[in-house]
């Protein structure tokens, strides 16, 4: 697991205790994912990596794991990637 | 965690406290009798950037931090709630337009909306759905560039004079969210009067059938527009219940310190009496208390953190709660005079209650609050 992948698994281990959650396991499967996280989660990626997520981004696919989530990220964090706006 | 206010913060409460001592707080129980607040009121709000006051100066706004933008709900919460809820709801539209919104809306609506030449209102209640806001019976059905939106929408706040509706609806199943102009063919308002409080905040229902709105109207995609779109505005929407919530609480202890001065039974000021101090204990630490909350939600919000929406839940839940306690107490302090007609406090009451319904009642922060993860201070 890569730094990246380490930083999503803990914040969002700080939801799904008692779980030891794997990179590739679908979280909407796991039933751990409410509208009371989706925000948070949005801005913790925000936050965190300095990017912004913005309306082409809002895809649950791009959500559904730890390895999904993180593959945003790097696509994002490209310049001139996929709606690679940054935060400043 | 900063708990104290900045130079450039406590200036600006000045001005907002001014503003609402001499240009709101004297009208406001008329406003109340009247169901309205004038448009003089509005167009004054708006040359002063405060509603625009959360969208940042590229947008045509005020760009205030959270904090500055917090003291403004409670000071003009504090003079008058159905004020403060135009701000509210005006605000929310705003914010979520500039989070999620298409190009082409936030090119034509973001300006005007900052200057407040257009009024915003946020459309999300139905007669049917409240709290259960996933289950909207709203519909909107694509065709060709365009959403056709059938449904009715409840209790919109301003309802009555906004230009611009944040407008909920299903598409084939999925939650979503649109822009709808007040003269789109189709859109009928109805205004809504007789609330029990927030009197002057021009309620009303909403008539679509068959009102066509342009894809670019849409923020977000089906599927978001709860959880995301409506997420955005409400936390902004919670955490400015909460300031003007603390308003109300501050405007019920100082009546209620004024009247215990003033009024004597048994041959002492009311504030001689014990039963009677415990009252204005208790507002006074609860005021300070929800203050705390707000500033701390505040503070969480301007360097978006994620565990703002937690804490910004957690202050709206208190300061809707004790403003709601210290209101009652209030009325109880100053007896018959806090119930007849023309009692600030008794508009406290009434408008305190609503504080525990708008943007998420007391029992859905309940049940939502011990979900969350909160890190030690």
């Amino acid at each position: 697991m890569d730094e990246t992948q380490t930083k999503i698994k803990q914040f969002l281990s700080r939801f799904f205790k008692n779980h030891d959650l794997q990179p590739s396991e679908d979280i909407f499967a796991l039933g751990f994912v409410n509208s009371l996280l989706a925000m948070q989660l949005v801005a913790f990626v925000e936050k965190e990596f300095g990017l912004a997520v913005e309306d082409e981004d809002l895809d649950l696919d791009n959500f559904r794991s730890i390895d999904a989530i993180s593959a945003l990220i790097a696509r994002k964090s490209i310049p001139g990637g996929a709606s690679g706006e940054s935060l400043g | 965690m900063i708990l104290d206010l900045t130079p450039e913060q406590r200036a600006a409460r000045e001005q907002f406290r001014t503003f609402a001592a001499e240009r709101i707080a004297p009208f406001a129980n008329a406003w109340d009798a009247q169901e309205a607040i004038p448009r003089e009121l509005i167009a004054a709000l708006g040359a002063r950037g405060w509603l625009g006051s959360v969208l940042p100066s590229e947008d045509g706004g005020a760009g205030f931090d959270r904090i500055t933008y917090g003291l403004l709900t409670e000071e003009i919460g504090r003079a008058c709630s159905s004020s403060r809820s135009l701000l509210t709801v005006h605000d929310m539209v705003g914010h979520a337009l500039r989070r999620w919104g298409k190009p082409e809306a936030k090119e034509r609506f973001l300006q005007p909306l900052a200057r407040g030449e257009r009024i915003g209102a946020f459309a999300l209640s139905e007669p049917n759905v409240g709290s259960d806001a996933a289950a909207i019976e709203t519909r909107a059905v694509e065709d060709g560039e365009s959403f056709i939106l059938d449904g009715r929408k409840k209790w919109t706040t301003f309802g009555q004079i906004a230009d611009l509706f944040l407008v909920f609806a299903k598409v084939t199943g999925q939650p979503a969210a649109f822009l709808a102009e007040r003269d789109t063919p189709g859109l009928s308002v109805l205004p809504i009067h007789g609330m029990l409080g927030t009197r002057a905040s021009m309620l009303a229902e909403l008539h679509f059938d068959g009102c066509r709105v342009p894809r670019t109207s849409m923020l977000g995609k089906p599927g978001f527009g709860i959880s995301h779109v409506a997420a955005t505005a409400l936390e902004l929407g919670r955490y400015s219940v909460a300031c003007g919530s603390v308003g109300i609480l501050q405007a019920c202890l100082a009546a209620s310190q004024d009247y215990a001065v003033e009024r004597v039974q048994f041959g002492l000021p009311l504030n001689k009496h014990p039963l009677i101090r415990a009252m204005l204990t208790e507002m006074i630490a609860n005021v300070r208390a929800g203050r705390l909350l707000c500033l701390r939600a505040g503070f969480l919000q301007e360097r978006s953190d994620p565990a703002a929406f937690a804490e910004t839940m957690v202050a709206k839940y208190f300061c809707s709660v004790v403003a709601a306690k210290g209101a009652s107490d209030a009325v109880q302090i100053h007896g018959a005079n806090g119930c007849g007609p023309d009692s600030s406090v008794a508009r406290y009451l009434r408008d305190a209650k609503m504080m525990e319904i708008i943007e998420g009642s007391t029992q859905i922060q309940e049940l939502a609050i011990p979900r969350f993860d909160f890190p030690e201070l």
